[in-house]
């Protein structure tokens, strides 16, 4: 009878733990997920160009502009990092000037930067994550590492964002020289798009917001047209105000290699 | 005079083209104007040349690219004018790039004048052998002139080799009587020497491959033909010297190791030159600070040495038993404020150079550059005794179209 008792308290007690635990596990898997949706509903994509607008403003409100070309091939293996060239038409006097990354998810990126006034093409390192980029509130993590891989994921809720309603995950990057403890990022559930991102800096405060609005639909696969970073340290902005997108360009892997980087204009 | 009514017609010509960026089919026209202004502090050490203390000259780059609508063909025209108030020999017109070029998925041919730069290293640019230095135009040797060639690369899974055959020779531009930076007495650039028969018109070739693995970027580099450094030897009057260009054969190594914020540097050439075979390399490290001070600006240090093993048959060279400091400021700010300072030493002769430098944007179209050189502990006889008097500062303001 105690026998029978020990035994049947046993089963319980695991089948107990055990369901808390699955629990536990989805609400853990839960973040991943809700991420990992968002980024495949860009799957398949192939490769893509746009000419943007880099507007930067500084506390006081004045205004400098800085006119770029990004063009992307997509990997799609999820254990490999995109391709990406980015090519900067203004200021005048960096014309020419350019970054080729080869992204990789936990290692760190391959990068080389084109100077155009000397012709010269330099590796350069790229545990400079959380610099900014071309002094822009954009750090260079936050223009290349929107790898799905790169960050672990917490379910943290869901709210109310703008017509639609949003998932709330918190999002930790696995990689080195972050200069981030975390990231918030706002998830829609009708179209799985990032609409908002909350950078929290090393010492665990606001930093920076990112908002991303105007959402166009390519075919299935949607992209921000204006996105704004605000820095709440500094009140420092830049929005990045895109065109239109292109996709099925035909690019291939020559055209992310090093040696073209002297041949694009 | 002639020069400077040329500057101001391709400014006023860029001027009048210079509009919207261009799209495939069209022109794009682009370009700047450099006003320079030198200060010399001491009095020229030599006979003959200009004792003002303040020096002028303007600069224009033009740049008309144009690409068809398949985007596989280019065109790019880059004439170069500058005008020295006091110096004629340090005017000049070039031809910066002046080439056609047809893409294919995995090659590129190009016809006509082109620059290119081969290498990786800071002090000194040992394996870079394509071009000519327009060392009137400034004494660091990062001023180049357009080189005509016939150039074919291929790229590969394995890297990219490139080709290239150069049917004429550009000699190496000298300050004249009036200027600044020179020796003595003056470099005779009409009368320049040659071993080759062809002079000017030998037929030089090169080969480059370049690729990465991993962390580690590498080129290696062949050259067989006329040497872009000149030996020198006194003219008849004695009056001046002759620039003598030799043949030359050159293998070149140029390794990148990238690792966290270190990168590793290494460049190393073997010459056949004038007497005997020799080698020289440089090497070194550049270490960046990355957001110092919680701000979010760079600092990087650079730390090089300069090893040259030729012998007094050889073109001279300044680079060769030097070690070379450098700390690089970037402010990364939206005017693209930075600062250079770097110093070499020659470990033999007790040489010092001293170089600042300093930029910044103003504004979208304004760029200025100050710079200060300054030279010392050479004795009489030691290759940089003939710039003792040299120092100076440069403001260099620019207005980019």
């Amino acid at each position: 009878m105690n026998c029978t008792r020990v035994i049947i308290l046993t089963f319980v007690a695991a089948v107990l733990l055990g369901t808390a635990g699955a629990v536990f596990a989805a609400e853990e898997n839960r973040g991943f997920d809700i991420a990992a949706r968002s980024d495949r509903t860009d799957l398949g994509f192939g490769d893509s160009e746009v000419e943007l607008q880099m507007v930067l403003r500084n506390a006081a409100g004045q205004e400098s502009t800085r006119a770029l070309r990004i063009a992307t091939l997509e990997k799609a293996d999820e254990s490999v990092g995109d391709k990406s060239l980015v090519v900067f038409d203004t200021p005048r006097d960096i014309e020419g000037t350019a970054l080729l990354s080869h992204a990789r998810i936990l290692d760190p990126d391959d990068q080389w930067l084109y100077l155009p006034a000397l012709k010269r093409v330099k590796r350069i390192s790229s545990s400079n994550k959380s610099g900014p980029f071309v002094g822009s509130e954009f750090a260079f993590e936050d223009f290349t590492a929107l790898e799905l891989n790169k960050f672990d994921y917490t379910y943290v809720g869901e709210v109310a964002c703008g017509d639609l309603t949003c998932d709330v995950l918190e999002r930790t990057p696995r990689y080195e020289n972050s200069g981030y403890t975390k990231q918030v990022t706002w998830v829609d559930q009708a179209v799985y798009q990032i609409r908002k991102v909350e950078f929290y800096d090393r010492r665990g405060d606001l930093l920076k917001v990112l908002e991303l609005n105007d959402y166009r639909d390519y075919n299935g696969f949607w992209r921000a047209h204006k996105l704004s970073m605000s820095n709440v340290q500094t009140n420092k902005q830049t929005d990045l105000i895109y065109g239109d997108y292109s996709f099925n360009n035909g690019l291939a892997e020559n055209d992310f290699v090093k040696g073209r980087l002297s041949r694009l204009r | 005079m002639k020069r400077f009514l040329s500057v101001i017609l391709v400014v006023a010509f860029v001027a009048a083209l210079a509009g919207a960026p261009a799209r495939g089919g069209e022109v794009d026209v682009s370009g700047s104007v450099e006003l320079q202004a030198r200060a010399f502090w001491h009095d020229p050490q030599w006979a003959g040349q200009d004792n003002r203390a303040l020096q002028g000259s303007v600069a224009s780059i033009t740049e008309f690219r144009w690409r068809n609508e398949d985007g596989n063909q280019r065109v790019s025209l880059l004439p170069y004018v500058r005008w020295d108030a006091g110096d004629d020999e340090r005017s000049l017109s070039d031809l910066r790039e002046a080439y056609w070029a047809y893409e294919g998925d995995d090659f590129e041919l190009l016809l006509g004048a082109n620059t290119v730069f081969w290498g990786v290293t800071e002090s000194v640019h040992l394996v870079d052998i394509i071009n000519q230095t327009d060392f009137a135009g400034d004494i660091d040797g990062e001023d180049k002139l357009g080189q005509p060639m016939v150039s074919v690369s291929l790229q590969r899974d394995w890297g990219e080799i490139s080709a290239f055959v150069m049917p004429y020779f550009r000699e190496r531009t000298f300050a004249g009587v009036d200027g600044r930076f020179r020796p003595p007495v003056t470099v005779h650039t009409d009368n320049a020497l040659y071993e080759s028969s062809r002079e000017e018109k030998h037929v030089d070739v090169a080969l480059r491959y370049s690729h990465y693995i991993g962390d580690v970027d590498i080129g290696v580099s062949a050259f067989s033909g006329t040497s872009r450094e000149p030996r020198f030897v006194p003219a008849a009057d004695g009056q001046s010297l002759l620039p003598v260009y030799d043949q030359v054969d050159q293998l070149g190594v140029d390794l990148q190791y990238t690792r966290e914020a270190w990168l590793w540097k290494l460049e190393a050439i073997a010459r056949d030159g004038n007497s005997e075979s020799f080698a020289a390399a440089v090497g070194g490290v550049e270490y960046t600070l990355y957001q110092v001070g919680d701000a979010s600006a760079d600092v990087g240090l650079l730390l090089e040495y300069q090893y040259d093993g030729r012998n007094e048959f050889e073109p001279v060279t300044i680079n060769d038993n030097d070690v070379f400091v450098a700390a690089r400021l970037a402010l990364n700010d939206t005017q693209d404020t930075a600062v250079l300072a770097g110093f070499s030493y020659d470990t033999d002769t007790g040489e010092t150079f001293v170089n600042i430098e300093a930029e910044r944007r103003f504004g979208e179209d304004w760029f200025a550059e100050l710079r200060l050189r300054a030279f010392s502990g050479a004795k009489q006889g030691d290759t940089t005794w003939w710039l003792q008097k040299d120092d100076y500062v440069q403001l260099s303001v620019s207005r980019y179209f």
